[in-house]
């Protein structure tokens, strides 16, 4: 009875996994365990997505106890679809984290790091699966929390102060979290999903149902980072370990977003939240500032890491686009993004684990004659920088053609200007990126030793950036998909 | 009793040239494979070409389509073949070949870096240009479109000086910035108004639009087709000649610039039809930039003392002509766009091949510097005189012959603009190419002797030049099939 159990394995298999890995304190054995975990969860997320389409939303209630006394997980295509990304690409970026944390970690906390790896991990699982708001709430903390000790686990000692701002700032959003479901328990008396959605539109006229959902929707925007709430992710994502980077750009906003899509949708309903409280309005115009301003923030940075992450802010400005179109093509356009943005920032965040790996650093100027050094280093940042800027036959070419497609057929003109705008930016920063690997001189004293980084990091990047390719032109799993999971969201009309 | 003819082969076209650039890495380290490699390549593809366009006349050149896999939900990647495509592909494959020759002679003579990246690239774009050639619809002809401006991007790098550095990042930021921006959002626009971007005879949009959408909307196609380089997205072009020269002359008077004046020439003919432009009268404006660019780029290049600047600029005006004569609408003048893309091509070859002979013999790159070069360089400078007489569109070239229709056009259609323009920049055309002729071989110089370029260049030159009088002497199957492209978008 494999089928039973399936729903949990995802959260279950890291949950138990984490903590062996402080028993056993061998690095090694942590890696090779983390991987095998991973394996396990984008396996189980793998079949999960088979089943759901092939039977509809699968149903698993804890302990026996039926919803809404228990705990239930509900399990439908957007979970699945959101499932498998976040489970597929944080397996491939665990296979680095072998060769990444040697550079980046001190040895005592490597088996740590792989714990909290696992944890954080079954914490974004566990939000994607659930179908109860207060079981959201305990999975946003057990991601969260591990998030700040993976910020914080590496050398650089300029982490703990961006780890601190994180976990201020995630603070301050999980409790607006919790304010907004405590609000919307007062106000309905339930905490599951379905049954909240269900009795909500009685109860929606309170004046304690708005102010909890806009709790709840400022709390997730923290979360994932949409500007102008975004300040905690640049000096999070430029100090953290390479691989944490990697791991966060590419699932942590992502499920944030997932989130915000599962409540606006799915719970409080979308035409109602949209309109009534101003929501479409507001999240757009945020939106389209994140674009503009990610972009143009991104162009003038000189540390590719921060450089990325505040692609990253823009990035995520295009998928709440997307979605506040609120439509099927809107919606599809926004998931197709949101799964496309994280092959390429893995990719991106990866490469730069394999460049810092042989002693490079992380500024524009250290990437200076890395492409003739490191080509197939160099290869993916040039793929993955293409994705960014939306060249065809990369995946990010694809989600751009669906949003701006989106935005035409709504006749939203300056939507398009907004992507425009963004996307020449993009040329921008990338193109200082492709400038300085390959027609740039090195730096005449040092950088003798940097050559290719070994398989163990090269691997899983340009396996990300594969997908980038794959998924520029076989697009069945992220716009198909994407497509029929907008269909079922039905947008607001 | 004809023999048909399949269209999936078609797809060979673009793959040819992509095997070559696949293939090229494992011959870097070896210069003569290496070479022999990118000739092989260039004759394949060549070869490829020529069968494609005698299978596909003697099946009596029918307008074919090939549909590769559904890209995504209404969007597909297809290929077809109609006279016009198959036109711009045999001028491109033909000149690879002989570019190729040339820039074996070129890159070793002046002891080049990076060759295996050069040779790569080069090939990159021929499979682009072949893909811009044959895109069915605009969907797949802006993914070659872009294909085409990154594989380009790196020939223009080429030097790797700051120099180099700042030309290339103009040339990616133009070429990008407004295929991005208006290109990209105008496939889009027309995707949503027809529900596909299919090129269509007589004009996918007909009946679809209103005469402000369709001004908009082919402004939008005019300005965002950069490589077109109609004023004033024509920056990059001159910016692009800090390439090495063989670059410059394949690519940037020929490939990527043609790939542009094609682009609007299908626009014009498939996408909006001809006889729907002119009844709705909503290319006034984009005609009215075309002829302004082709006489302020010659303005321009009066000035220019740099050789390669002077050409770029002369370029940028002649591809003026195109893009005019195909917005004239009259179908003798959109023959003679259609020519033009052809003429222009095998002339303007020839002037880069010479610009880049001098310099590789004598390294001068300023036209003020030619005195004398005549009787040093005879086989150089008379072909590039046979180009020099193409740009102005003097008998026996082929410039003659496009200039000929694009000027009947403007008669039949009684457009005094586009009359006063052709007879404005013809004037023009003289004023900057004959003094140039004239100080190399009339005056003295400093050096003596005799110094030709190496022998593979000279025989490229000569080869082109000989094309260039050759499409004059025998244009009437470049007329037909030119003339089968404007029935076949009446």
């Amino acid at each position: 009875m494999s089928a039973a159990w399936l729903p949990v394995l995802p959260v279950v298999a890291p949950l138990l996994a984490a903590p062996l890995w402080l028993v056993v304190r061998r690095p090694q054995v942590a890696w090779w365990g983390s991987m095998a975990v991973g394996a396990v969860a984008f396996a189980a997320a793998a079949a999960l997505l088979v089943t759901v389409l092939r039977n509809g939303p699968v149903d698993y209630a804890f302990g026996g106890w039926p919803p809404p006394i228990g705990i239930a997980y509900r399990i439908d295509l957007l979970g699945a679809f959101v499932l498998v990304l976040v489970s597929g690409v944080s397996w491939v970026v665990s296979w680095a984290g072998g060769r990444g944390v040697e550079r980046e970690v001190d040895e005592p906390r490597r088996a740590l790091f792989f714990s909290a790896y696992l944890l954080c991990l079954a914490g974004l699982s566990g939000m994607v699966l659930t179908g109860d708001l207060f079981n959201l709430f305990v999975f946003l903390e057990i991601s969260s929390l591990s998030t700040y000790v993976l910020v914080a686990a590496g050398r650089d000692r300029r982490a703990l102060p961006a780890s601190f701002r994180y976990l201020i700032m995630g603070t301050v959003g999980a409790t607006f979290v919790l304010i907004g479901i405590g609000l919307l328990y007062a106000g309905t008396g339930t905490l599951n999903m379905a049954d909240l959605a269900a009795r909500l539109p009685e109860a929606f006229d309170r004046r304690a149902v708005h102010t909890g959902i806009v709790f709840l929707i400022v709390g997730i925007a923290i979360k994932a980072a949409l500007f102008p709430l975004h300040h905690w992710l640049p000096d999070a994502y430029a100090r953290a370990p390479g691989v944490v980077s990697a791991f966060l750009a590419a699932t942590a906003t992502k499920v944030a977003i997932y989130v915000f899509i599962r409540v606006v949708f799915f719970v409080f309903g979308a035409q109602a939240t949209l309109e009534a409280l101003a929501v479409q309005h507001t999240l757009t115009a945020l939106a389209a500032a994140a674009v503009v301003f990610g972009s143009w923030a991104a162009l003038r940075q000189d540390d590719t890491k921060r450089l990325l992450a505040y692609s990253s802010v823009a990035q995520i400005g295009y998928i709440v686009l997307g979605l506040m179109l609120a439509d099927v093509a809107g919606l599809q356009a926004g998931l197709t993004h949101l799964f496309n943005h994280a092959l390429m920032k893995g990719a991106l965040f990866l490469a730069l684990v394999a460049v810092v790996y042989h002693g490079g650093g992380q500024r524009l100027s250290d990437l200076a004659g890395l492409g003739a050094r490191m080509p197939l280093t160099a290869a993916v940042i040039v793929i993955g920088g293409l994705s960014l800027i939306g060249v065809p036959l990369t995946a990010g070419f694809v989600g751009k053609w669906l949003l701006v497609e989106a935005a035409a057929a709504k006749g939203a003109w300056w939507l398009i200007a907004v992507v425009v705008v963004g996307s020449v930016f993009a040329l921008g920063y990338v193109g200082r990126m492709l400038e300085a690997l390959y027609f740039r001189a090195p730096a005449a004293q040092g950088g003798a030793g940097i050559a290719e980084a070994p398989l163990g990091l090269l691997v899983p990047a340009l396996v990300l950036a594969a997908a980038n390719l794959y998924f520029g032109i076989d697009t069945r799993l992220s716009a198909g998909l994407a497509g029929r999971v907008a269909a079922a969201l039905g947008g607001a009309g | 009793m004809s023999a048909s003819f399949d269209p999936a082969w078609l797809w060979l076209a673009p793959a040819v040239p992509l095997a070559g650039a696949l293939l090229t890495p494992l011959a870097a380290r070896r210069p003569a494979l290496r070479d022999a490699w990118a000739l092989v390549s260039a004759l394949g593809l060549f070869v490829c070409v020529a069968w494609l366009a005698g299978a596909w006349w003697r099946a009596g050149a029918p307008v074919l389509r090939s549909e590769g896999p559904e890209w995504w939900a209404g969007v597909v990647l297809a290929v077809h073949v109609e006279p016009l495509s198959m036109l711009f592909a045999s001028v491109a494959s033909l000149l690879w070949v002989v570019t190729t020759v040339y820039s074996i002679g070129y890159m070793r003579a002046n002891r080049e870096a990076h060759q295996g990246r050069y040779y790569f690239c080069f090939a990159l774009a021929l499979a682009a240009t072949m893909l811009v050639a044959f895109a069915a619809n605009l969907v797949t002809l802006f993914v070659a479109y872009e294909l085409l401006t990154l594989a380009t991007y790196p020939l223009v790098a080429h030097k790797g000086d700051e120099r180099a550095r700042q030309g290339a990042r103009t040339y990616l930021a133009i070429l990008l910035a407004s295929s991005m921006g208006l290109f990209l959002p105008a496939i889009v626009w027309t995707h949503v108004l027809a529900g596909g971007t299919e090129f269509v005879s007589g004009g996918l949009l007909a009946g679809r639009l209103s005469p402000a959408v369709a001004a908009a909307l082919l402004s939008m196609f005019v300005l965002g087709v950069g490589k077109a380089a109609v004023m004033p997205v024509h920056r990059w072009l001159p910016a692009a000649m800090v390439a090495p020269t063989p670059v410059s002359a394949l690519l940037h008077a020929v490939a990527v610039v043609k790939a542009g004046v094609f682009t609007l020439c299908k626009i014009v003919f498939y996408i909006f039809g001809p006889a729907e432009l002119a009844a709705l009268g909503a290319q006034e404006a984009a005609l009215l930039l075309a002829g302004f660019t082709v006489v302020a780029a010659s303005l321009v290049a009066l000035r220019q003392v740099e050789f390669k600047r002077l050409l770029a600029y002369s370029t940028v005006s002649q591809l003026g002509y195109v893009v005019m004569a195909a917005l004239l609408l009259a179908p003798l003048s959109r023959l003679g766009a259609v020519l033009h893309i052809a003429a222009h091509a095998f002339g303007k070859i020839t002037l880069f091949f010479a610009a880049g002979a001098v310099y590789t013999a004598l390294h001068k790159t300023r036209v003020d510097e030619l005195a004398g070069v005549g009787r040093r360089m005879p086989w150089t400078m008379a072909a590039f005189t046979v180009g020099a007489l193409s740009m102005i569109g003097l008998p026996p070239t082929a410039g003659f012959v496009s200039k000929w229709f694009i000027l009947a056009g403007a008669m039949d259609w009684q457009s005094v603009f586009v009359g006063t323009v052709l007879v404005l920049s013809t004037a023009l055309n003289a004023g900057y190419f004959l003094p140039i002729v004239c100080r190399a071989f009339f005056r003295e110089g400093d050096g003596r002797g005799f110094e030709e370029a190496p022998w593979p260049m000279v025989a490229a030159i000569t080869a082109t030049a000989a094309l260039t009088v050759g499409v004059f002497a025998a244009a009437g199957p470049l007329i037909d099939l030119a003339r089968m492209s404007v029935e076949v978008s009446p």
